[in-house]
């Protein structure tokens, strides 16, 4: 709870996105209230696969992940707390020649396009960078600077920072309606009444509501990826490694424990902040994993679970301005890829509430794009 | 009984499935199958018998005297399993359990055999998986050495085993006494017993005395007390507790109500301060959960047919709230009474008047059990360990201090946020072993409740399974049968 009623800006969510823009606001000089109904980093942004990627994003989100990426590579200096943050390179591994043949067009597209983070790589640079990686794949794409983070840390980090530059954070409150009366909005809690001119919704999986509440519908779904750790297994592999084809992301931590995910997902329950495991789809990333790692045929799995995250009907988040109300900024929707976007995605938020523009394109993100969407 | 050895001998689904073969798992199965529905059995030991009566059919302690007439009353209990004709699947663990996992409203259920695994589906559950024991972090007790009392009781029921050597058996509560009478019956060289009881403790138990004078507890507990006081070295007001060595224990380092330190030497320590329930799969399969103050430990939240939150789930026996066996077999049997009327068997009338005289029992077998828990309360230092070198988590050697610092420090509020910060609760076990202490430090440092701290969120496979048996899970029923052939 909060002394304060009202503030230069008010934001809903305290995952990531929600922490990183009320960092930044702060950065700015800007008066912020953020509320988290649970606590910060308990749903998406603490749960999740920890991968700080840019490789196979979408061109859409290319410069906000590289914007992103710059914080990422110096996070220390910002949330004075390195985040476990690890930079060891990701990996898309081609199963085939037929992979291999899509990943280089789609790097030679990237480097029209300006964009050199992607590179190619043969059978014996995969080798080198991968050596577990089953003898059959004939290459890859690198992006060597990418890695993993620890999520929940780092989402704390970004909170803690917030709060010691004077945003005030109120976890365990939630929003329950939203309103926007003569220019101003107004959030009420079950503890008060907040009001401020700059709105950000901030909500993960819970923004789709919280924009259809003001009169904004997204094409939005909720889902709930899982992932699965193993017990410690032997070192074997350093970058985080992907596939195109069949879903599966796998990462080995210092203490040996192995993080599989991918995608498949499970079942969402989001009012009961709860999911469900699909043990037959986890079954299904097991037999990917026993075919391209052998090394791993003998691992045990000592936890699997899922996160509750929105996604879009194009795969994308809302990211900028709403398109009916001055004031009120989206940025929810990350379609199971917004971990690495949210230092970023907080800088240019800030810049865009304090300055009206960015510098960062962002126009593919943009809520305006779904104004013909039905609804 | 139909015992099954094989994971594609069970069947696909199931109107009853009972998880833990202990009192009350064997009760719940027993009277669920003379009701008629059809009833499966599953637990990771090779006998019934769960925790008290482990082995209650094959043990090689064949003086009655050693384990004591309760632990042969698990026979008549297992005799009525196996004259029912319920399904019995030993050796099998169950890894997951989920409501609304399936589109047809059934509980679904990860079990595992042999090296297989499989899903199967269940109209009702009733978890009957006991409890486990409180953990006690005293400095040293990562030792070699040391062990809990239900350790070497298992060793002592399964194979006769007693530990090797000078024995010192600390902490407190029923089960620490009736383990050392146990162990010096079966010939195990006990040099001291190590009371922890806090010395205030009875007085804030005191005014459930008259309730305990009339229980079935007081004859059977001051028989106990008695016998230990009488044939062993008992020191009593333990208030601080250290296990010493270098790479193994020599010995036990101890003070007196704030006296000066004594020592004892010894080969083995047995550590036991009570047991709480063992939560594991209902907080895995997302039921409520409350505090209870009285026992100090989390339990689930149920109705008075034992029904947890979730629809389906039902937990009877210790894991419910800690009553022991007697308390345990008679809630599995109003339980399974419940699932009966819920699966149309029973009538309300009927089943509400089967489970009266069961009720009356109950109540009479649990009078006096709050004067035990508070008695037995174990004492602040023992739960949260003053010292901040001690460890606390041992699969990833976390310490009080480590603990108390990200408290403290990074603002953690509940251990599972703890573990993105420490990994305490992200080994093997879950957090099983170091949850209640890490809450406990986490509401002393933030100066919150146990209620408000909360305790770990678990995650399925609740028991581990290996990659290839979770690669191999049959994905159809074809491919079930095939497995069986
Ligand atoms: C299993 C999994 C693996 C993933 N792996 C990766 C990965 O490797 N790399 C990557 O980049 N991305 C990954 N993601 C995606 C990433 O986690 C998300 O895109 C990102 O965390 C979204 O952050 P957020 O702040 O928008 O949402 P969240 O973290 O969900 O935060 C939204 C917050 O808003 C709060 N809230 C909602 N409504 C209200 C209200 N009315 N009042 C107050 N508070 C409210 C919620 O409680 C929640 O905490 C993964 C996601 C999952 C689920």
């Amino acid at each position: 709870m909060s002394e304060r009623r009202s503030a230069d800006v008010l934001i809903v969510g305290g995952g990531i996105h929600g922490c990183s823009t009320a960092l930044h606001c702060a950065l700015r000089g800007l008066s912020v209230i953020l509320f988290e109904k649970d606590h910060a980093g308990r749903h998406a942004s603490g749960v999740n696969a920890g991968g700080v990627r840019q490789l196979l994003r979408d061109v859409a989100e290319i410069p906000l992940s590289i914007a992103s990426m710059e914080l990422w590579l110096n996070i220390a200096a910002l949330v004075e707390d390195d985040c476990g943050f690890v930079s060891e390179g990701q990996i898309l591994v081609a199963e085939d020649e037929a992979e291999l043949e899509i990943a280089r067009a789609r790097v030679a597209d990237l480097r029209l396009r300006g964009f050199t983070h992607e590179e190619l790589i043969d059978a014996r640079e995969l080798r080198r960078l991968a050596p577990a990686v089953a003898e059959t794949c004939p290459g890859g794409v690198v992006s060597r600077r990418d890695g993993a983070a620890i999520p929940l840390r780092a989402t704390q980090a970004f909170k803690r920072r917030a709060a010691a530059l004077g945003a005030v954070i109120c976890e365990n409150e939630r929003v329950e309606r939203v309103a926007r009366e003569s220019g101003v909005f107004v959030a009420t809690t079950p503890r008060g009444v907040y009001r401020a001119p700059v709105l950000v919704n901030a909500a993960g999986a819970w923004g789709g509501a919280l924009a259809a509440s003001l009169g904004e519908v997204f094409p939005v779904e909720t889902i709930a990826p899982m992932l699965m750790i193993t017990t410690p297994m032997p070192a074997f592999i350093r970058p985080v490694v992907i596939l195109r084809g069949r879903k599966l992301s796998f990462k080995q931590f210092d203490n040996g424990t192995v993080l599989i995910g991918g995608g498949h997902l499970g079942k969402a329950i989001p009012e009961e902040n709860r999911t469900i495991l699909d043990w037959r789809k986890l079954a299904v990333s097991a037999q990917t994993v026993w075919d391209v790692f052998p090394i791993m045929r003998s691992a045990t799995i000592a936890r699997a679970w899922a996160g509750i995250e929105a996604r879009m009907a194009d795969d994308l988040p809302a990211f900028g301005p709403s398109r009916l109300h001055e004031g009120l900024f989206h940025q929810f929707g990350f379609s199971a890829h917004g971990f690495q976007l949210g230092p970023g995605a907080g800088a240019v938020m800030a810049e865009l509430i304090a300055t009206g523009a960015t510098n960062t394109p962002i126009d593919g993100l943009s809520p305006a794009r779904f104004a013909r969407a039905p609804g | 009984m139909t015992p099954l050895a094989d994971v594609g001998r069970l069947a696909g689904s199931y109107d009853l499935v009972v998880v833990g073969a202990g009192p009350a798992g064997l009760a719940a199965a027993a009277a669920g199958a003379e009701s008629g529905l059809a009833t499966l059995l599953v637990d990771e030991n090779a006998t019934p018998g769960g925790q008290i009566w482990r082995a209650v059919t094959t043990t090689p302690m064949k003086r009655r005297e050693t384990l004591g007439e309760d632990f042969w009353k698990g026979a008549d209990h297992v005799a009525r399993f196996d004259r029912s004709n319920a399904a019995y699947a030993p050796r099998c663990t169950v890894w997951s359990l989920a409501a609304d996992a399936r589109d047809d409203g059934l509980i679904e259920i990860g079990l595992s055999m042999g090296g297989k695994a499989r899903m199967i589906a269940a109209r009702q559950t009733i978890l009957a998986t006991g409890a486990q024991e409180r953990p006690f972090p005293i400095p040293g007790w990562t030792l070699p050495g040391v062990m809990t009392a239900g350790a070497a009781q298992i060793a002592l029921k399964t194979s006769g085993a007693v530990p090797d050597g000078r024995v010192v058996v600390a902490g407190c509560g029923p089960l620490l006494y009736l383990l050392a009478n146990q162990l010096a019956a079966a010939g195990a060289n006990i040099v001291a017993v190590l009371d922890t009881t806090a010395p205030g403790a009875l007085r804030s138990a005191l005014p459930e005395f008259g309730d305990f004078l009339r229980s079935p507890y007081l004859a059977k507990g001051l028989r106990l007390v008695a016998q230990a006081r009488r044939k062993l070295r008992f020191v009593s007001r333990v208030t601080a507790l250290a296990a010493t060595g270098e790479s193994r224990l020599e010995g036990v380092r101890f003070a007196r109500g704030g006296g000066v330190d004594e020592r004892i030497a010894c080969d083995a320590l047995l550590l036991h301060q009570g047991v709480i329930p063992s939560i594991n799969l209902s907080n895995a399969a997302g039921c409520a959960h409350e505090f209870d103050e009285t026992q100090h430990c989390w339990r689930p939240r149920l109705d008075d047919w034992f029904c947890a939150s979730m629809a389906g789930i039902a937990v009877a026996g210790d894991g419910a709230g800690i009553g022991g066996a007697e308390s345990a077999a008679l809630r599995g049997e109003i339980a399974a009474l419940g699932v009966a009327a819920r699966l149309g068997r029973l009538d309300a009338g009927a089943r509400d008047a089967r489970a009266a005289p069961l009720r009356a029992e109950l109540a009479r077998c649990l009078r006096g059990r709050r004067f035990l828990d508070l008695l037995y309360r174990p004492a602040p230092q023992f739960l949260a360990p003053p010292d901040d070198a001690t460890i606390v988590c041992r699969c990833e050697e976390v310490t009080a201090g480590q603990v108390r610092d990200a408290a403290r420090r990074l603002g953690v509020t509940g251990p599972n946020q703890m573990k993105a910060f420490l990994r305490c609760g992200m080994g093997p076990c879950q957090g099983r072993l170091c949850g209640p202490t890490v809450a406990e430090l986490i509401a002393e440092t933030r100066d919150m409740s146990l209620a408000e701290v909360g305790a770990y969120r678990l995650r399925p496979p609740v028991k581990p399974i290996t990659l290839g048996e979770l690669a191999a899970l049959p994905q159809t029923e074809a491919a079930i049968r095939a497995v069986v052939r």
